[in-house]
């Protein structure tokens, strides 16, 4: 299609690549404002003089944010949550969607629909509040992996997927005398990779930005994710910058370029927070547009 | 087929049942069991007490909401915040069809990577980072101010995030750039599958670029919009609360709090566990209600449900 371009094909492709630079840039500059801005010095900083390259480069701001109470105990709570809840999620999704496939089990229909009705209806804050209250769950671990478990959206997707394997590899392994475990994880667990994958980058990145759940059921700040860590953080920098100042006897001789604000301490965090993010997403971005485009098919 | 053979076969389906029955009690525990806490809105719950103690109200809490005089105020206002949030919402979820529809007259591709890569990186950020973010770019000591300030702009800090003008707005720019790029991929996904030899007929028979779009991509791609257009319309009071809990201060609490907010600060922060859930309760069936409706229209209009 190479039909010769008029002057207002021009206008328009300069327009078009523009409005597109532009929009990339209102994305991609706060992160990098934040990050080059907790690695500068920090009173060039607080100025309003670090926007485009970082000027005075140190890492005290990182040494020195690790040290506050809370901080590791956080990141070791929003690592394991992921790790765990990502695990169960994607185990839990991929079994159930396998054994929704077998035709033969108990009442099959009644129990798939049970579980997947649950997609259009929630009880709400307080009654989940309450139940996690009743159920002992609150200011535990678990109240971060188990209400995460079944997944009804991402069995269905399993579920279909399992149906798409030819019948004949399955019924094959059932003559050798495979049982419906055996199959699970020697035929379905490997196929269906791609899907699992998925459904283990989203579940992971739900859980990694989760916050909600530590606000209602957590008081205990030994349980506290990253992302609420971060929340109060934000709120009481003022606080915290002192008590960085006062805990490190060596703060009192460091320069002011190095000495902590609350705005370089919230934006240390707020790095600290974003990285893993900043990481992973560009380098598994198929199966995050993969994961929405079943979603739309399904509807 | 013999009687053990049936016997055997009716034990093995059972079996497969008694291995997905774990969980199925967590879905019972986390999205059934959950519905028995509406009691709690036809009774007068203290917090530490049991169910047990406390007094039996019936609809007091229903009642209270539409008769006493604040209680409606405050409720109106709730209200007018959710539909200007959902109702704004509406109105730019064609911006992601714009996005796409323009992005894909980009035909350099490693540009067109970038874009997409960077536009979509927001989506993947929790809502307590965008308010850390907007805190170090727009509060009185951060970016824009120090900037303004330093060219002479201006003389007082900017006070942004802590004022009670352009809530909405605000809220509605952020939600935007968190979700614009990302809302745009499934379109992105359809006008790729959109076959090339209709775009070449039309150029041979003269057609321009405007033309193309208004009549090849906009109409090809229109039932996916209707769809999310459709489910943002089941979710209208399904507003979320994350966004609207981290921005809320003081200066802005009367035009931030939106229903989901209000539920919180009522049950979990201030006066009654009770009347939150009175109220959480009517939102659910109001969304039930919403979503039926819609999946009807749709399979009216496009002999297709959404659900």
């Amino acid at each position: 299609m190479t039909i010769k371009k008029s002057k207002s094909d021009y206008i328009f492709l300069i327009c078009n690549y523009t409005i597109f630079g532009l929009l990339t840039l209102i994305c991609a500059y706060p992160f990098y404002y934040i990050i080059i801005n907790s690695l500068s010095a920090n009173d060039l900083s607080a100025a309003g003089l670090v926007n485009f390259l970082p000027k005075g480069l140190h890492l005290k701001n990182y040494t020195e944010v690790l040290k506050l109470s809370g901080l590791p105990l956080a990141v070791l709570v929003s690592v394991g949550r992921t790790v765990i809840g990502t695990a169960c999620t994607v185990m839990a999704s991929a079994f159930l969607g396998y054994m929704f496939a077998q035709k033969k089990m108990w009442h099959r229909k009644f129990w798939y629909r049970f579980m997947i009705i649950t997609m259009y209806f929630n009880a709400g804050m307080i009654p989940m509040f309450m139940t996690m209250r009743i159920l002992h769950l609150t200011n535990t671990f678990w109240v971060y992996i188990l209400p995460a478990v079944v997944q009804p959206f991402n069995i269905i997707m399993v579920k279909t997927f399992v149906e798409s394997i030819p019948p004949s590899l399955m019924e094959a392994a059932e003559i050798d005398g495979a049982g419906v475990l055996t199959r699970f994880f020697k035929i379905v667990l490997p196929t269906s990779k791609p899907i699992l994958a998925t459904v283990a980058i989203w579940s992971a990145v739900g859980q990694w930005n989760s916050f909600q759940d530590t606000l209602l059921y957590i008081t205990n700040q030994k349980l506290y994710s990253l992302q609420y860590l971060l929340y109060t953080y934000l709120n009481q920098a003022n606080s915290l910058a002192t008590l960085v100042k006062s805990s490190g006897s060596a703060q009192a001789a460091a320069s002011l370029a190095q000495q902590q604000t609350p705005t370089s301490i919230r934006m240390t965090i707020s790095v600290i927070v974003v990285l893993p993010i900043l990481f992973i997403y560009p380098m598994f971005q198929k199966y995050f547009v993969k994961g929405i485009m079943i979603g739309a098919v399904k509807g | 087929m013999t009687k053990q053979h049936l016997k055997k076969k009716s034990t093995e389906s059972f079996t497969l049942f008694l291995l997905i029955v774990p969980f199925l009690i967590l879905c019972f525990l986390f999205a059934y069991f959950p519905l028995y806490g509406w009691i709690y809105a036809f009774y007068d719950y203290k917090a530490p007490l049991k169910l047990s103690q406390c007094d039996f109200v019936g609809l007091k809490w229903f009642k209270t909401l539409f008769s006493n005089p604040t209680q409606v105020k405050q409720l109106l206002t709730v209200l007018k915040n959710t539909f200007a949030m959902s109702f704004l919402g509406i109105l730019t979820s064609f911006f992601p069809v714009l996005f796409a529809v323009f992005l894909n007259e980009i035909k350099c591709k490693p540009f067109k990577n970038v874009v997409q890569t960077l536009t979509t990186l927001p989506n993947f950020i929790s809502w307590t980072l965008v308010y850390s973010i907007a805190f170090c770019l727009f509060a009185p000591s951060g970016m824009l101010s120090s900037v303004l300030i330093r060219l002479g702009v201006i003389t007082e800090p900017l006070r942004i995030l802590d004022s009670a003008d352009h809530v909405w707005l605000q809220m509605i720019l952020w939600s935007t750039w968190k979700g614009l790029g990302w809302g745009a991929i499934m379109y992105l996904a359809g006008i790729a599958g959109i076959d090339q030899e209709l775009y070449e007929a039309a150029s041979l028979d003269g057609a321009g670029r405007w033309q193309r779009i208004k009549n090849i991509t906009i109409p090809l791609i229109m039932p996916t919009y209707f769809v999310m257009l459709m489910l943002s319309i089941a979710n209208f009071l399904n507003n979320g609360m994350d966004q609207y809990f981290v921005f809320q201060n003081s200066f802005n609490k009367q035009s931030i709090q939106i229903l989901d907010l209000y539920t919180y600060n009522i049950g979990m922060t201030g006066k009654s566990l009770s009347l939150a859930t009175a109220i959480g309760m009517m939102k659910s069936c109001v969304s039930i209600v919403l979503l039926t409706v819609v999946n009807f229209v749709s399979k009216k209009t496009r002999g297709e449900s959404i659900l």
